[in-house]
């Protein structure tokens, strides 16, 4: 379950953020936010795209730039709201 | 002891002249924004002096002395004049805020040229819209955005040149220009004799109706941009200043290059997106002094809390400023608390080119207020029936200034009509060069406020649909006009929301086309379409489906029906609202 949420997320960033002449070879620890993949203005829809994916309230407290910074640390924020 | 000293002494014995004796600049010498930002720092023999600290991503860093500036942007300047760039042309500068969007910005104004930087997060149709309103000529980008200028350079039939100065050069195309300015730096190049009213930089800032408008800027501005960077930022020749403003945006280049490297002042730059605990250590590192910011960070800033800020160095710090949207009081406070200095607001737009209505060091600050006009500004409010300048305190009107002062743009671009629109009194033909001399009118801001007893102004609101979302303008309009090309909406409104961290942000009601149901995976797909082709900024972070949107008898969409149901406001008159 674990795997699957990561690949989905995965790909989710992919499909969105990265172009597909970018040669960038994302991971589930590339860094997303720090490293510019997904400005800060765009991390809204990547919320929006969890909150309806998982069925889960991100309070934005909580959705800071560190939280999404990999995808790794991502499935830790979702799975700590999924309860 | 600050720049200013007595604001009340300043107001009475005012003269923009007084920008002249800061800068040090003599009647005969070369008024060209380029220059006095470069070559004439260096003349004044402080070419050794850093001007630029840089930190990109992964803690990239990059140092330039304002003699790296001068030869860089000379480098720029040369290569552009022998691209064929003649003087007036529009050189757009499309990149993050990289050393070379502040260095080419120079040699473009050196050169003669305009600049005008756009904002790197614009997705392909905000670029299209722009580039086309301004007949650019040339555009300066990075291997990054390229991908957006290939998607449009065919609907461009002025854009010429592509240039790309940061990247990898081996994935251009045949017809695109790589360039490498520390490959070709310029020791002598002779610069543009440039004048008061030589256009300068061209910014787009986005109205109610229509498409963003090209507000014309000229090199006589510097006047009113080194003045207030002076007694309002209180910028001294040993601070290390901190503007964190995207060039993209005009507090970007009016005090995030043009005002501090007039008075040849060291900035930094942070190019590497918002975290707290990250700018934090950037003012540790580098020693920040004075500092630049936006309520929206500001707001991020209070919301990580005040444990962070207790674990970094931040007592370089002296002086704080605000700028992009109105500065809450609890944020004006907060900060006196946690950092020991408040922030000061600043109120300013893209087409006043420099700082109007502020809160000065050494006065008396009223948190939660914008201020008092600068000195030489003359403000008012004006009756909202009536336009006429009210005279009782706490009285809710127009913001308005007597025109006339250095930086006021001078022109939208092709837009004669609108920017007469936007002075009250003036005659039926008057055009620019008439509207923005003549001291009988009022500039119309666009926002609403009121001024109390001691002459301090309060912000109140805009006067129109206009969203301000993170202290950036979006049109409603570039939102409707996007939203009904994806191809599940059959009509749209947009309109701001309340928002706590950045006042507002973009809400959007929609009917579907035929075929088409509500759904999360739709409501994804409407957000990204719009991200990507306008810009994160203009993304709706709502999305409200209806049957049927408001509109008057003649068919317009009431967003200020939808926009009051949504804030809790009366919605007012709605006798022109089509019936059922």
């Amino acid at each position: 379950m674990a795997e699957e949420m990561k690949d989905m997320i995965l790909e989710y960033v992919v499909d969105e953020y990265v172009d597909e002449d970018d040669d960038l070879d994302v991971t589930f620890n590339t860094p997303l936010i720090s490293s510019g993949i997904v400005d800060s203005f765009s991390m809204v829809s990547l919320k929006v795209f969890l909150e309806k994916k998982f069925k889960i309230s991100l309070p934005d407290s909580e959705a800071t730039p560190e939280a999404f910074d990999t995808v790794d640390r991502i499935c830790t924020l979702v799975r700590k709201h999924q309860g | 002891m600050s720049n200013i000293g007595s604001y009340e002494k300043r107001k009475e014995n005012f003269s923009w002249d007084i920008a002249k004796q800061v800068l040090g600049w003599k009647q005969g010498e070369v008024l060209n924004i380029g220059a006095m930002c470069s070559d004439r720092i260096c003349a004044q023999g402080k070419g050794d002096k850093k001007a630029l600290i840089w930190q990109g991503f992964g803690g990239k860093q990059k140092t330039y002395t304002f003699n790296d500036l001068r030869v860089l942007s000379s480098g720029y300047a040369k290569f552009l004049q022998d691209l064929g760039v003649k003087p007036g042309e529009k050189v757009c500068l499309f990149m993050d805020k990289i050393p070379e969007l502040y260095i080419s910005f120079l040699g473009v104004l050196k050169m003669g040229a305009v600049a005008q930087p756009l904002f790197s997060a614009f997705g392909d149709e905000s670029l299209e819209v722009r580039l086309f309103s301004a007949d650019t000529k040339v555009i300066l980008t990075t291997r990054k955005h390229v991908k957006k200028v290939r998607k449009i350079q065919d609907r461009l039939p002025a854009l010429e040149k592509i240039v790309v100065v940061e990247g990898n050069p081996n994935k251009l195309r045949d017809e695109e220009i790589f360039f490498n300015v520390e490959d070709a730096p310029v020791e002598d190049f002779e610069v543009y004799k440039s004048e008061t009213e030589t256009p300068s930089v061209l910014h787009y800032t986005s109205g109610t109706t229509g498409q963003p408008k090209g507000a014309q800027h000229v090199h006589g501005s510097v006047w009113g941009q080194a003045l207030t960077t002076s007694w309002v930022l209180d910028l001294k020749d040993d601070d290390i200043y901190w503007c964190t403003a995207d060039p993209g945006w005009v507090t970007g280049t009016s005090y995030g290059i043009i005002g501090p490297w007039s008075l040849g002042v060291t900035q930094c730059v942070l190019d590497s997106g918002f975290t707290s605990a990250a700018w934090y250590q950037f003012i540790q590192d580098n020693k920040v002094t004075v500092w630049y910011s936006a309520p929206t960070a500001i707001r991020s800033l209070m919301r990580d809390g005040e444990e962070l800020v207790k674990k970094y160095d931040l007592s370089s710090l002296r002086h704080l400023a605000s700028v992009g949207e109105p500065l809450n009081s609890e944020a004006v406070i907060w900060s006196e608390k946690v950092y020991g200095l408040p922030f000061l607001d600043t109120f300013w737009q893209t087409e006043t080119g420099a700082m109007m209505i502020t809160n000065f060091p050494g006065m008396k600050i009223k948190p939660g207020s914008m201020g008092k006009p600068f000195p030489g500004i003359e403000a008012g409010i004006l009756d909202l029936k009536t336009n006429e300048p009210v005279t009782e305190p706490g009285t809710v009107g127009l913001i308005a200034f007597r025109p006339g002062w250095p930086s006021m743009f001078r022109e939208y671009v092709k837009k004669p009509d609108i920017y007469r629109s936007k002075f009250v009194g003036a005659s039926e033909n008057a055009m620019p060069p008439e509207l923005r001399t003549d001291k009988s009118l009022w500039y119309v801001s666009g926002d609403r406020a009121s001024f109390d007893k001691d002459g301090y102004y309060w912000f109140v609101g805009r006067d129109d649909d206009v969203i301000n979302t993170g202290g950036h303008l979006v049109g409603p309009f570039e939102i409707e006009s996007a939203l009904v090309e994806h191809e599940a909406i059959a009509e749209a409104a947009a309109i701001g929301k309340p928002d706590a961290v950045n006042m507002e942000v973009v809400k959007v009601f929609v009917t579907l086309n035929p075929g088409y149901e509500p759904s999360d995976d739709l409501e994804l797909n409407i957000m990204n379409f719009i991200r990507k082709r306008l810009s994160p900024l203009a993304m709706p972070q709502e999305i409200e489906y209806t049957e049927k949107l408001p509109k008057t008898r003649s068919g317009k969409i009431l967003r200020r029906y939808l926009k009051a149901l949504e804030w809790g406001e009366e919605v007012g008159d709605l006798s022109t609202l089509e019936d059922d």
